[in-house]
């Protein structure tokens, strides 16, 4: 699905992504954790093909496809889908006409029949039960004075409608209070299947008890440091991340 | 994506008009110049009755003591007015009972305009008065207007059927003398349309008109009237294109609109003239005069314009608001791209108790171009209780692009309250990057997001007229993106 190599990435003469190697198989839920600053924004949006990022080194391949290859909108009709850390307001675009353009490009480019009106509603209706989103946000502009929590909901309703094969969640539990973040966990485990994979950055464990992840991975300087399983979580909440920068270090040493 | 200046500018340069072909109609087209003989030809071509000769020569007279205007902030080689021709008319005219008899070369220009008038007489009931290079061509639904009384015609033919009506408010709200263009207007207007709305009558569809200048080298003065009785209602669009050019063409209008006791005028504009190309070179220069005036007692008047086209636009659709408790209003999109220049804007003018007006100027600026709202609030000694809110937004495409404000606040009665409101905004490069993620192209991105930001004012124009709009600010501002 996702095969990552030796990836190095910088923005004005700072390198942030230093040689990252990462693989996400069919089907996976991956977690990345790892400290402020560590550059998991920074993976999520040179995936997704922010041009602000450049890229010097390194190969990222994508369903077998050369992805740094691709635009971002091709990134995106692809089935590569993230929910942003800080969702962007578009004042004056209804969220409904938004989702509407957007999945229309989607499947034009998959090769589906475009949706008549009805059948938009519909999907509409049942992918926004999913999240629980109130029906007029729907209608509001983009994200426009929507609550933390509300952007939250939004960002997951809209991958609900544009069905991803890969997700990127980045920290899309932030700013929810429990009951959202058990509405917004379920929201994501309705949608695991074999086909689909999902990287989930995030700062707490907690939400992992919801989704359960197959691997954790801790991001730190650029470079995943350090691989497990769910247990490696548990292991972070305790104990922090001190003992593995000490072994970073010890082992650079 | 990183939006730089220069890519975008690209991106949005590379549109061509899309409206740049020319109709091959016989044309009957007076010698070039400007003097007493070429009016009285005007007058006598139009076989109008001796007072309205007299009253062209004498705002001839008045645009001959005046100096073209300067203080806008726009910069442009002025227009030699010995150089154009004042008067072209199709050839071969005939009356017509219904669009099905009319030239066919024409019925494709309008086709290729996308007025489609069959589908918009099927679809939405608009009565459209087709001005093509001065004269009225074709009226549709007249009669059904006729039933009520309505008065829905050419100004022509308005001249020859209803002087009475001409003469009584012709030039009432725009004094001949009133500003340079209007004079030289007042002096060669060709044709126009006229409108009445008698007592109490709602009129039952939108009014349109189309403006086209097809002829190389002639300027278009049309002239409009529309009167709204005591208690009546109408609604009336305006729509232009003009060929693509070379020269520059001068299109000097005036709009005039009057609202009795109760009575409510809706008057919305989409134009979009010939810009020129990339350069600066050629397009069209657009220098209007629209005032209504709020005569009576509550009466109502909204201007709405998208101006998206043209290579200078000078225009300031205002209100005079001297019935009390009447109501002006004015919603304004103005995109300017490439080396277009608007200034544009409207004045307020109170002078009734209890006289309320809206400013929303919703300004776009891409490539190099400069986009100035101008605009005056005054508010007179006699106007009491007297409200004005002002809300200027400017949204700049690149770096290199100019957005001006220029509001102008004059109170001269203490009851007053006025507010205004003004930013300005670069747009987004993370709005940009969000609709990219979620599959929308840069142009469709593009789009979103401007007719997100225009949409107070979109959201005024009747819906087709919204629709269309929508589309040509999408055109205006987009290109092959690559
Ligand atoms: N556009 C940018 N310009 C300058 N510096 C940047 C830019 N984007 C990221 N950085 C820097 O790169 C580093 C990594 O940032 P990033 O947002 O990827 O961290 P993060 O791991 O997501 O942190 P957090 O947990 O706080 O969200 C930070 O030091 C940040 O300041
Ligand atoms: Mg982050």
């Amino acid at each position: 699905m996702l095969e990552i190599k030796n990836l190095h990435a910088r923005v004005e003469e700072k390198e942030i992504l230093r040689g990252l190697n990462f693989e996400v198989k069919p089907g996976e839920v991956h977690a990345i954790m790892g400290p402020n600053g560590s550059g998991k924004s920074t993976l999520a949006s040179v995936l997704a093909g922010k041009e602000e990022y450049e890229i010097t080194g390194g190969e990222v391949s994508f369903k077998g496809k050369d992805l740094l290859a691709m635009s971002a909108e091709e990134r995106a009709r692809e089935g590569l889908f993230l929910a942003f850390q800080y969702p962007v307001e578009i004042p004056g675009v209804s969220n409904i006409n938004f989702l509407k353009a957007a999945l229309s490009e989607v499947r034009e480019h998959r090769g589906l029949p475009q949706l008549t009106a009805k059948e938009f509603l519909a999907l509409v209706n049942e992918k926004s039960k999913l999240v629980e989103l109130d029906g007029q946000l729907t209608n509001r502009s983009v994200n426009e004075g929507f609550s933390g929590g509300e952007k939250k909901r939004n960002e997951v309703f809209q991958m609900a409608m544009l069905d991803p094969t890969l997700a990127i969640l980045d920290e899309t539990d932030s700013g929810l209070d429990i009951d959202a973040l058990r509405i917004v966990a379920n929201g994501v485990n309705a949608m695991r299947s074999p086909e689909r994979s999902f990287v989930v950055i995030t700062h707490y464990q907690r939400l992992l008890d919801f989704i359960v992840p197959d691997y954790v991975h801790v991001l730190y300087k650029g470079r995943i440091v350090k691989s497990g399983t769910k247990e490696l979580a548990l292991e972070l909440e305790e104990r922090g991340y001190d003992w593995i920068k000490e072994e970073v270090e010890a082992a650079n040493a | 994506m990183a939006y730089e200046g220069d890519e975008l500018l690209e991106s949005v340069t590379n549109k061509e008009y899309e409206f740049g072909f020319t109709t091959n109609i016989e044309t009957d087209k007076a010698p070039n110049g400007l003097n007493e003989d070429i009016i009285r030809l005007i007058s006598a071509k139009k076989e109008e009755p001796e007072w309205l000769l007299q009253w062209r020569l004498e705002a001839f007279h008045a645009w001959q003591k005046m100096t073209e205007p300067e203080w806008a902030h726009v910069k442009y080689t002025k227009p030699d007015f010995q150089a154009i021709s004042y008067y072209a008319a199709p050839k071969n005219r005939q009356k017509y009972n219904s669009l099905d008899e009319i030239d066919p070369e024409l019925r494709r220009t309008m086709e290729k305009l996308g007025i489609s008038m069959e589908e918009q007489k099927r679809l939405s009931g608009v009565a459209v008065d087709f001005v093509m290079d001065s004269v009225s061509v074709a009226t549709s639904f007249k009669e059904k207007l006729a039933e009520l009384g309505i008065i829905f015609c050419s100004m022509s033919e308005a001249v020859k059927e209803h002087p009475e009506l001409i003469k009584k408010y012709l030039g009432t709200v725009i004094p001949r003398s009133d500003n340079f263009y209007a004079a030289l207007n007042s002096a060669v207007f060709t044709d126009g349309s006229f409108c009445y709305i008698p007592k109490g009558v709602r009129c039952p569809m939108e009014l349109s008109t189309y403006f086209r200048i097809n002829e190389s080298g002639t300027g278009q003065f049309e002239r409009t009237l529309v009167v709204a009785d005591e208690g009546s209602y109408v609604s009336y669009l305006e729509g232009c294109t003009a060929p693509q050019r070379d020269e520059n063409q001068l299109h000097a209008a005036v709009v005039e609109l009057i609202a009795h006791k109760d009575a409510e005028i809706k008057y919305s504009t989409v134009q979009n003239w010939y810009p020129g190309d990339k350069d600066g070179k050629g397009g069209v220069f657009n220098f209007v005069t629209k005032r209504g005036l709020c005569e009576g007692n509550n009466s109502k008047i909204s201007w709405t314009q998208v101006e998206t086209g043209s290579a200078i636009t000078w225009k300031y659709p205002s209100c005079v608001l001297k019935g009390d408790n009447s109501v002006g209003e004015f919603y304004s999109v103005a995109v300017t791209n490439n080396a277009q220049q608007a200034d544009t804007g409207t004045k307020m003018i109170h002078i009734g108790k209890n006289t309320s007006s809206t400013i929303i100027s919703k300004g776009i600026s891409a490539g190099s171009s400069n986009n100035s709202y101008r605009g005056l609030v005054q508010i007179n000694k006699s106007a009491d209780n007297a409200r004005n809110f002002s809300q200027c937004d400017s949204l700049l495409m690149t770096d290199h692009c100019g957005a001006h404000t220029f509001p102008y606040i004059e109170v001269k009665n203490k009851s007053a309250k006025v507010e205004h409101e003004a930013t300005t905004s670069k747009i987004g490069e993370d709005q940009i990057f969000y609709c990219l993620q979620r599959g929308l192209s840069e142009e469709k991105a593009i789009s979103l997001i401007v007719n997100g930001y225009a949409k107070e004012v979109l959201n005024k124009l009747p819906m087709e007229f919204a629709i269309e709009a929508q589309k040509l600010l999408a055109i205006s501002l987009e290109g092959s993106v690559g």
